[in-house]
């Protein structure tokens, strides 16, 4: 091979091996999906079941006892009549402008993709902060998680489970539930030493450390992930309604491809509006939990 | 003579990745710098042997990096020995496998830390009743029992405010109520009271001791402060460089040191403060009606004024009132001569 053609070109795989690279990956991953697709599909269904179940309620129950709920539940988080208020009038807007049913599917996948991370996520985070080998391991993955554009796992999960409820829920938990594994993982590892000797020397076993030392100690930070996975799970929102997950994405969706201005902001602002209330509230829950840090108690 | 509660012997603790590989030549002789430089690892203890006798106040001093705080570790096994033994009651607890270890713990050994170590999410309450509820004890006996200790070390009224909302010395008082709440035969205490200001740390000595005479706990309690070393212990042992140079009572350790290490350590000690009338007592000999009698557990110092009044010396009595021997004004005179050099 000339010497200088070696430098100018980057000596790349040749045009037919590539395509054929592209194709058995492809291939293999095609049958694959034909072939378990619908059993993956089938592990999911009561999740499916469980998101629709509580779409519906949010959706069909009359609207002022949902948002009494909401707001009850605002004040017993927050303690915060200001919030409490604020909210009361954001949710009377969103209904007013016509975005109510959008934002309940909205608050309904928010909801359950925040429970199946913590769910999933604190689990994780514990088998991780117990064992420097699992981090090892799990690290690497969290950091493709949450860097990895997330419209190319959109594609291998759209392939296997098609376009609906399921894949988008998937695709949300993927790019949220980071945040909640890494600050388990930190919180529990952040626990004084001196504290956790403490409950060895007078005996404790690894569960009685874990459920009475590490976990309340580590709570703070925990509801920091948790505070983080919300957020994060709302900026998926739209992205999630390209492959049809209902909700306040598929009018900001319709927006930008009619360019509608007036449309997408109102869309946008409504999901601003539910990320600062789900934002204040969980901070708020968080605090109060630390208060004898403060010393704040009685 | 009371038994012996905890027996060590020939512990050896080193600190590396390989650390059995090198007990060998720490036997043979290499220190604990040249383990440190050539090898690379860090040598805890040398060769410990150590009897504590039930019912006693065994104090470890030492400065810094002298291995107190390992040696203690290892009589509930927060630290795995490299190699020795530790027997408590007769049963070498280094075999004991991980269910029994957490037992022993539970019921034998109760601890206190030097920076306390109290749970921050918990109330004092919660704090002194923990290791009753990990022994998953009745509740209310629990509550009642830690109720009990609270009162002693006198927190009533405390037990809802958080580790954190108290001072200093409450926090230890805590530690201390919650080491005693168990009910262990053995407390260890390490550097529980360095961390206190002076005053504080004196009063809580005078608790500790107080509290001793009633309780009859076979305590080890690490320290590298000498006055409070000779103040509880009934015997002190002086580690250097993870090696026990010398076990004595005040008086040995004082009138006695075993190497210059020793000396230096109590050379600014003051003696006659220390001392008592019953180290330097002449057994025997007949009661001199125009000397002053004191006590022999009366200090040096304390006795200072019968000896100025005192023609030839001191008639000395025990704690029954019986005449036991004397002491000349000479042998006084010479102490406080030897004690300002």
């Amino acid at each position: 091979m000339n010497f200088t053609e070696f430098f100018i070109s980057f000596p790349e795989m040749s045009k037919e091996s590539l395509r054929l690279f592209k194709k058995s990956l492809d291939g293999a991953y095609r049958n694959f999906s034909r072939e378990y697709g619908d059993a993956i599909e089938a592990v999911f269904d009561p999740v499916l079941y469980f998101l629709v179940w509580f779409e519906k309620i949010l959706q069909n129950s009359p609207w002022p006892i949902v948002i009494i709920v909401f707001l009850l539940l605002i004040y017993y988080g927050s303690r915060s009549v200001a919030l409490t208020i604020s909210s009361l009038i954001a949710f009377l807007l969103i209904g007013y402008f016509g975005m109510w049913d959008d934002t309940m599917s909205t608050v309904s996948i928010i909801g359950v993709c925040t429970l199946m991370s913590i769910g999933l996520g604190i689990p994780i985070g514990i088998l991780m902060s117990g064992s420097d080998r699992a981090r090892a391991a799990i690290t690497p993955i969290l950091d493709i998680m949450q860097t990895m554009p997330s419209f190319v796992y959109l594609i291998p999960v759209v392939m296997l489970l098609g376009i609906g409820k399921i894949p988008g829920l998937l695709a949300v938990i993927i790019y949220a539930i980071p945040p909640i594994i890494r600050l388990t993982d930190l919180g529990i590892r952040e626990v004084n030493k001196e504290v956790l000797e403490a409950a060895d020397a007078f005996g404790a076993n690894r569960t009685q450390k874990l459920f009475r030392v590490q976990l309340p100690l580590a709570l703070p930070t925990i509801f920091a992930g948790i505070n983080q996975t919300i957020m994060m799970a709302l900026a998926m929102v739209v992205i999630a309604s390209m492959i049809g997950v209902k909700g306040l994405g598929q009018p900001v969706l319709k927006a930008i491809t009619n360019q509608y201005f007036t449309m997408g902001l109102l869309n946008g602002l409504a999901i601003v509006a539910l990320a600062i209330i789900f934002d204040r509230v969980s901070q708020s829950f968080g605090k109060r939990m630390q208060q004898y840090r403060a010393g704040a108690n009685e | 003579m009371s038994e012996i509660k905890i027996k060590i012997e020939n512990l050896y603790k080193i600190f590396g990745s390989r650390p059995r590989e090198y007990t060998d030549i720490v036997r043979d002789g290499v220190d604990k710098d040249e383990l440190l430089s050539k090898y690379n690892h860090v040598l805890g203890l040398d060769n410990i042997s150590l009897d504590i006798k039930e019912h006693s106040i065994q104090v470890v001093m030492g400065l810094s990096g002298s291995g107190k705080s390992t040696l203690i570790r290892h009589i509930n096994r927060l630290i795995e020995p490299t190699e020795g033994t530790v027997t408590v009651d007769g049963e070498d607890i280094t075999k004991l496998n991980k269910m029994d270890l957490l037992e022993f713990r539970r019921n034998k050994t109760g601890m206190v830390f030097q920076r306390f170590a109290l749970f921050p999410h918990q109330n004092i309450l919660d704090n002194v009743q923990f290791g009753l509820s990990i022994k998953n004890l009745d509740k209310s006996d629990s509550i009642e029992r830690a109720m009990y200790w609270i009162e002693k070390v006198g927190l009533t009224g405390f037990e809802n405010k958080f580790p954190n909302q108290l001072s200093g010395g409450m926090q230890q008082r805590v530690g201390l109520a919650r080491a005693l709440a168990t009910d262990p035969d053995i407390l260890l205490m390490d550097e529980a009271f360095s961390a206190l200001d002076p005053l504080i740390r004196t009063d809580m000595q005078d608790q500790l001791l107080d509290l001793q005479k009633n309780l009859n706990k076979t305590i080890m309690f690490i320290t590298h402060d000498l006055d409070e070393a000779l103040k509880l212990g009934d015997r002190i042992a002086i580690l250097n460089g993870g090696k026990l140079v010398q076990d004595g009572n005040a008086e040995e350790i004082l009138l006695k040191p075993a190497d210059q290490y020793v000396a230096n350590f109590v050379k600014d000690v003051n003696r006659i403060k220390v001392l008592k009338i019953k180290t330097i007592l002449d057994q025997g000999g007949e009661r001199t009606n125009s000397n002053p009698t004191v006590n022999v557990n009366d200090s040096i110092e304390n006795c200072l004024p019968a000896i100025l009044e005192s023609q030839s010396g001191l008639n000395v009595i025990d704690e029954k009132n019986n005449f036991v021997g004397s002491v000349s004004k000479n042998k006084i005179i010479d102490i406080l001569q030897k004690s300002k050099d």
